[in-house]
């Protein structure tokens, strides 16, 4: 019996031809390009082209409808002397350093605070997270009510409380706008640090604590030595990710503002759109756009060797 | 790449439950209930209330009559007594505004099935399949999700142009997919990693095919993911603003943030309420879809930064 099964196993017939296509078909490297092929695709005509474009259409002088002759730096150099470039480099720098460090500052509180024990815990983490779940556009649309010059809940409820004598103008003044968009944008963005950061610090195990307590740590020492080490590495990339989204902002500017009163409230990449779709000039648009791109790089490039550092630091291997 | 922060991030449910990480009650037991009250309660309730306002106040203003909007003085501004749908009702019969939401869950839905389908065979190729060089695609992927949308407008405008989709849903349909499959292969990936490479050795010696592995045993498996990919990437086409406010001219292949905010903004001075009901009625679709899914979106988003 074993010995008639065996000579069959054995048979030739039963052995199949390994033809080129079979083999083709286990390639993992002919496998993978398939797989890869649709995300590819996309990425590399929707993402890289258009990067690429960018990049050259600064050097031309492109309007909408017509494709633009190579002009060299021109666009730069016009950029260079233009004042409200500066203006609106400045307001994004402004923009970006100030809510962000309020959104670390108050997205770690916030996280800190809800990560104790309370009644109702899940429904208030989940509640938290709503304003990061509206779309920006409508929300912006509730503060642009909030922040309406005449009829402003948050002038009325001052005005009532006796601590103002008049509406605050708060869009229609050079510094009131900034602040304006700024709280609007912390407020946004809170939610989403919170969140991450309270993934995070739901890892730190409660009995280091404990030790540290014991060893008569106060809260303040144990939030420094213990928190916050183990927790920058996700500090790390939430913070890039918050950088990132805020220097890039539009919409909430864009609905807010639409970087008035005078300019005051531009943002690059407002000015860049209002520049080559609003304007037509493609070229300097794309130069506006480009310029973002050094200070992108930075941010991206501050963060992973931050976060390179860390992992050598804690003895892990790289993977 | 990075598995570095795999194990700093907890996992959704415990994030919204609360669970600590060795089970134990903390030391909360040594806070008396007064102190709880000044340095947790009071603080924790005013930054809920103004994250929360803004909301109030839209629904509010969306169902208060007219002449109550503007006159602060004769009336409570924070309550109403005689609600009136007639915001909501101009809304809906008297504008575009239905079709406008049609036009953003087409897009929407579209854009979200393509990217989870490229997504899912990206990821699967990056994790499992091992190819040459699959690390810097990874790399390069996530590199691709930190490009934002406002260094590319300008050019992708010139380019839709060129294929000739300006003004058709298919520009964005096809230019969504960019912010979506960067983040949905990084989150997927994720997720393909924790299942075992076992089971699909089993398979592979049943004799199934690569596709047979993937649609029987990998994707059942990554439903939770599969999920979490499907919703975030929807909330996220549906919050676009910048190429379809570019892409798109004509009123009716508009979205709903585009369509509010350019179509609505006349010099009525009794526009609040419209504009108010409008943004209420955009934003109830991802809320009642984020009540019931909440841990799939904590999840996706500290999926975002963990990988």
């Amino acid at each position: 019996m074993a010995d008639l099964a065996l000579k069959q196993a054995i048979s030739p017939r039963s052995i199949p031809d390994v033809g080129a296509w079979d083999r083709l078909k286990v390639n993992h490297n002919w496998l993978a390009l398939w797989f890869m092929l649709p995300a590819a695709a996309f990425l590399l005509l929707f993402l890289a082209y258009p990067l690429v474009l960018g990049v050259w259409l600064s050097f031309t002088d492109a309007r909408i409808g017509r494709g633009g002759e190579f002009v060299g730096l021109e666009n730069y150099e016009w950029l260079w002397d233009d004042s409200v470039f500066w203006l609106s480099v400045f307001n994004t720098l402004l923009y970006t350093g100030v809510a962000t460090a309020f959104k670390f500052a108050i997205g770690l509180y916030l996280a800190l605070l809800l990560n104790h024990n309370m009644p109702f815990k899940a429904m208030i983490r989940a509640v938290v997270l709503i304003p990061f779940i509206v779309p920006t556009v409508l929300s912006a649309i509730a503060f642009w009510w909030i922040f309406d010059s005449q009829f402003s809940i948050v002038s009325w409820s001052l005005r009532k409380l006796g601590l103002i004598a008049t509406n605050i103008d708060f869009l229609g003044d050079t510094w009131n706008a900034r602040w304006s968009v700024i709280f609007a944008n912390i407020w946004r963005g809170v939610p989403f640090v919170a969140i991450t950061l309270l993934a995070g610090l739901q890892t730190v195990s409660p009995s280091l604590y404990e030790a540290a307590t014991i060893d008569g740590a106060t809260p303040w020492q144990r939030f420094r030595y213990v928190t916050y080490p183990l927790l920058t590495p996700i500090i790390a990339v939430v913070m890039t990710f918050s950088v990132l989204f805020t220097f890039t902002d539009f919409q909430l500017i864009w609905v807010l503002t639409r970087g008035g009163p005078a300019n005051a409230t531009h943002l690059m990449a407002t000015l860049g759109y209002q520049r080559a779709i609003g304007g037509g000039y493609l070229g300097e648009g794309s130069a506006i756009a480009t310029a973002m791109i050094p200070f992108l790089l930075a941010a991206i490039l501050i963060s992973w060797f931050g976060l390179q550092r860390r992992k050598w630091q804690q003895g892990e291997s790289n993977d | 790449m990075t598995d570095v922060l795999a194990s700093k991030v907890a996992s959704p449910k415990a994030v919204l439950s609360g669970v600590t990480a060795d089970h134990t009650e903390g030391m909360s037991y040594l806070q008396t209930l007064p102190r709880r009250l000044v340095t947790l309660y009071l603080p924790l309730s005013l930054i809920v209330f103004v994250l929360l306002f803004p909301f109030y106040w839209m629904a509010l203003t969306a169902i208060k009559p007219d002449e109550q909007l503007l006159d602060l003085e004769r009336f409570n501004p924070f309550w109403t007594w005689t609600p009136t749908l007639k915001h909501i009702d101009k809304l809906l019969f008297g504008t575009h505004y239905p079709r406008w939401l049609m036009n953003t869950m087409l897009v929407a839905i579209a854009a979200t099935i393509l990217s989870i389908v490229a997504s899912v065979l990206a990821a699967y190729a990056i994790v499992r399949l091992r190819y040459k060089g699959a690390q810097w695609v990874g790399v390069a992927i996530f590199l691709a999700y930190l490009i934002p949308p406002s260094i590319l407008f300008i050019p992708l405008s010139t380019v839709v142009f060129q294929y000739g989709l300006f003004d058709t849903p298919f520009a964005l349909i096809l230019t969504y997919p960019t912010i979506l499959i960067p983040f949905s292969t990084w989150l997927l990936m994720g997720y393909f990693k924790t299942i075992p490479f076992e089971l699909e050795e089993c398979a592979l010696i049943d004799g199934a095919s690569r596709y047979q592995i993937l649609t029987k045993i990998v994707l059942p498996l990554a439903v939770p993911g599969l999920i979490s990919a499907f919703i975030f990437c929807f909330t996220l086409c549906w919050n676009e603003f910048i190429y379809a406010l570019t892409f798109i001219s004509s009123t009716e292949h508009k979205t709903v943030p585009v369509a509010i905010v350019n179509e609505f903004v006349d010099g009525d001075i009794y526009r609040w309420g419209s504009l108010m009901a409008g943004a209420l009625v955009g934003s109830l679709p991802l809320v009642v879809l984020y009540a019931f899914f909440v841990e799939h979106y904590v999840s996706a988003m500290t999926g975002a930064v963990k990988e």
